[in-house]
């Protein structure tokens, strides 16, 4: 019990803290990053175009198929050997941002095959070219139907996040590594403020999730 | 990328096999768990039920790393020693288990609750209709998330690389620290994760395709 006393002094939690806001920054800037990109790649899927769908599509599947560690493997030491350097942060965003475009970009395109084609005929019957249907017709209501969908995505990007520690992002993870380091009295302790972390935060966003979904149906 | 595969081939294999194993060990602990948890959920029984929600929202939420090194650095320190291997597969089942048992259950639910009326009102008992009416149909149903489910299963054993479990990715990255050859050495790897991910997607997808 003393050690649980001990760990959660002021200094360790408050640096707890600094490494889950790393974390929830790390994981926001990727989710909005490839938001822009798995809109733009979803659309492009959706839409058709001669070979590049095919070839987005398959890069798509590549991607999908990989393990998150080795892409941020790749990002971090594989780039340097073509002469681009990131530090950890950039380069977890970097990875992230790969591997959750390519998630987000068969949920906006199923989201997009959700909506009723009607609302696209209409809006070309009304006179509106196929984009502007698009933008002001059909892409809100795929929105609205996917936003559930992609607050789930943020949380387990939320949750890989932690596997950015293998190279050193100083990520929340990685703090509670630091302390338990340094006394393993604080290796329990650790773990179960990890955990509750962790839980809290991934759990009122699926309660979130689980509220929009109602809401927006 | 060929002198990568030449030198190290027998590394890589070794490393292929163990991401396997652990993988379907992983898979198979976690569909019982799995399916274990699905019917505490849908069973008349509000202790059951409870046991299950909190089961299932606590390991869907924290960190499939967080849970693999507990095992691996916690457990050692007041129960017994376990290896990489060992902590990665547990952490792997428990992580998994909860994703399966939502899927099992969203599947069980998927089937029209006539079936289970049907079944009662035939004389047979709860247990006797989940099993030989509810759950075959079920199955049936999640067959093609529980695939993907699979994938994901192999994709996230690259945790075991944390704990020392000798899989591929720590294979790869043992590699690429010793060639120098990062790039490549990382494709090597990419390309054996696919070799086992892509068939089985495409084939899962044919799957859903089939079923609707």
């Amino acid at each position: 019990m003393q050690n649980f006393i001990n760990a959660y002094s002021w200094v360790n939690i408050h640096y707890l803290l600094e490494g889950l806001w790393i974390t929830l920054e790390v994981s926001a800037v990727s989710i909005v990053f490839s938001y822009i990109l798995g809109a733009i790649l979803g659309l492009i899927r959706y839409i058709n175009v001669k070979y590049l769908s095919a070839i987005v599509g398959f890069v798509i599947d590549l991607i999908r198929n990989l393990p998150l560690l080795l892409i941020i493997f790749f990002t971090y030491f594989g780039l340097p050997n073509i002469g681009i350097r990131l530090n950890p942060i950039w380069s977890s965003i970097l990875a992230m941002t790969i591997f959750e475009s390519a998630m987000l970009a068969e949920i906006i395109r199923s989201g997009i095959g959700a909506v009723d084609p009607g609302q696209m005929e209409g809006a070309r019957a009304n006179g509106l070219t196929y984009w502007q249907a698009m933008w002001h017709i059909v892409l809100p209501q795929a929105q609205k139907k996917m936003i559930p969908t992609i607050v789930s995505q943020f949380i387990s990007l939320i949750k890989d996040t932690s596997l950015a520690t293998i190279i050193v992002l100083p990520d929340l993870m990685y703090h509670a590594q630091i302390i338990y380091g340094q006394n393993s009295n604080y290796i329990l302790p650790m773990f179960v403020a990890l955990a509750v972390m962790y839980f809290v935060v991934c759990y009122m966003l699926s309660i979130l999730s689980h509220y929009l979904e109602k809401r927006l149906a | 990328m060929i002198s990568i595969v030449a030198n190290h081939w027998q590394d890589l294999l070794y490393g292929l096999g163990q991401t396997l194993l652990c993988s379907i060990l992983a898979l198979f602990f976690s569909l019982i768990i799995g399916s274990l948890f699905a019917i505490f959920e849908v069973v008349p029984n509000k202790f059951l039920r409870i046991i299950a929600r909190v089961y299932i929202e606590i390991f869907r939420n924290i960190p499939l790393l967080v849970i693999t090194m507990f095992f691996y650095v916690v457990v050692p320190m007041f129960f017994v020693k376990v290896n990489g291997f060992t902590a990665g597969t547990i952490g792997l089942t428990i992580y998994t288990s909860a994703f399966i048992a939502e899927t099992v259950r969203s599947g069980i639910q998927s089937v029209d609750p006539g079936q289970m009326e049907g079944a009662r009102a035939n004389g047979m008992t709860f247990s006797q209709a989940m099993r030989y009416v509810v759950l075959p149909q079920a199955f049936k149903i999640v067959i093609p998330p529980l695939g993907n489910q699979f994938i994901n299963l192999v994709k996230n054993s690259s945790v075991l690389a944390f704990v020392a479990g000798f899989d591929l990715m720590y294979q790869g990255n043992t590699i690429a620290s010793t060639t120098f050859d990062t790039l490549n050495s990382y494709f090597v790897v990419g390309i054996l994760y696919l070799v086992i991910t892509m068939p089985l997607s495409y084939y899962m997808r044919y799957l859903e395709k089939r079923l609707d």
